[in-house]
């Protein structure tokens, strides 16, 4: 019940902004209308709450949707042991949000991985460099349109890719109560699939 | 009278001689004498930590000598994944050791890429130095650990030397004249 107080809290101080708090099994998200709004929601949840402690930040890539990103805050509070989940959509034409980094220091190094991988700006930021791979790399590798095999890439006397044989993977498990011969990673591909299997999702058993 | 003069060779003292050739003399010193660069990346390193203490103890087989410079070392064990970031720094780190050096790719990360069939991972270190023994395993038991550097003495064993140093030598007087 902690967590919804606190989040209905957030919600009477910022009406509209914020969605009607969502639970589930006890983890309650709130979804913020615009995230131009992001940092002063946050400097209230720190300041007011107590939500001192960042403990991630992900993003989701909603490919083919609009908006396509997804960008995720995690917060939890020390003293009483609060969490709350903060969500806020951006679209793909500007893929660029404010910065946390004044409210929580460790925003720093989560927001440069979500740049790194996803290829989401964060106005404000004052060493916006990738993180993970090297300066230079041309794509964002978690895109949903990026292959899972990569592309082949050349930065000289840096780094180098190539495209990596996944002799017809992806090798997919099944969630099901089989023996574990049948559940083993495999490669699943389905009778009518297109080619380019690699790039498409798996849903629920099914790759769609 | 003396009979025998202790100047020259005495073999109550000395034991007896041993008559080899100096290929093999070179070999023997070379093999039982592999000062190994332990190129940790990731689990597999934490086995190659295993080999080097006391319970496995590679010094047995006279490679105790972990050295961290390229300089010192002539047998580079890959340990760990190699990833696009760190495969440069791997080969730099290659081409910095002096010859004769050899390269064993310890699991199967280093090998093959292992499991990690992505856009971040060298599919297999002889993509960029030449490699002498692949290690199985994920990651590999110290023993066999071992049983790699045994199989990489009994190589450098049969390795020629002088013979090779000749055909060095008549290639560069053949280019000098």
């Amino acid at each position: 019940m902690l967590n919804l107080d606190l989040a209905n809290q957030i919600k009477a101080k910022f009406g509209d902004l914020i969605s009607e708090p969502a639970e589930f099994r006890g983890e309650v998200t709130v979804k913020i209308a615009d995230a131009e709004k992001i940092v002063e929601v946050c400097e209230f949840a720190k300041a007011k709450l107590g939500f001192i402690y960042l403990v991630d930040i992900s993003s989701i890539d909603n490919y083919g949707e609009d908006p396509r990103w997804t960008v995720v805050y995690h917060l939890r509070a020390i003293v009483n042991g609060a969490e709350i989940r903060l969500k806020t959509d951006v679209s793909e034409e500007k893929s660029e949000l404010p910065t946390v980094l004044g409210v929580w220091a460790t925003a720093n190094w989560h927001e440069r991985e979500i740049y790194d991988m996803m290829g989401i700006r964060f106005s404000g930021h004052p060493d916006l460099r990738r993180i993970l791979m090297w300066e230079g790399y041309p794509y964002f590798p978690l895109r949903k349109d990026f292959p899972l095999a990569g592309k082949p890439t050349n930065v000289p006397d840096v780094a180098f890719t190539k495209v990596t044989p996944l002799e017809g993977g992806p090798f997919v498990t099944l969630p099901s109560s089989d023996d574990a011969i049948a559940r083993e990673p495999r490669v699943r591909v389905p009778e009518n699939a297109e080619p380019g299997i690699s790039d498409k999702r798996l849903v629920g058993n099914q790759l769609k | 009278m003396q009979t025998q003069s202790e100047i020259g060779y005495n073999s109550k003292i000395e034991g007896d001689v041993v008559i080899t050739r100096i290929d093999a003399a070179l070999a023997w010193f070379r093999k039982n004498s592999v000062w190994p660069m332990p190129m940790g990346l990731a689990c597999c390193g934490i086995e190659l930590m295993a080999v080097g203490a006391s319970r496995f103890d590679i010094s047995r087989f006279g490679s105790e000598v972990m050295r961290f410079s390229p300089r010192q070392s002539d047998c580079m064990i890959v340990a760990g994944t190699v990833t696009y970031k760190m495969a440069g720094y791997v080969k730099r780190i290659y081409d910095q050791m002096p010859e004769p050096k050899w390269v064993i790719a310890m699991g199967a990360c280093a090998s093959t890429g292992g499991m990690y069939r992505s856009y971040a991972v060298l599919q297999g270190v002889d993509n960029i130095i030449p490699v002498d023994v692949y290690i199985s395993g994920c990651p590999p038991r110290p023993e066999a650990v071992l049983d790699a550097l045994v199989k990489i003495q009994n190589q450098i064993g049969t390795e020629p030397i002088l013979s090779k140093m000749n055909v060095v030598a008549q290639l560069t007087g053949a280019a000098k004249s």
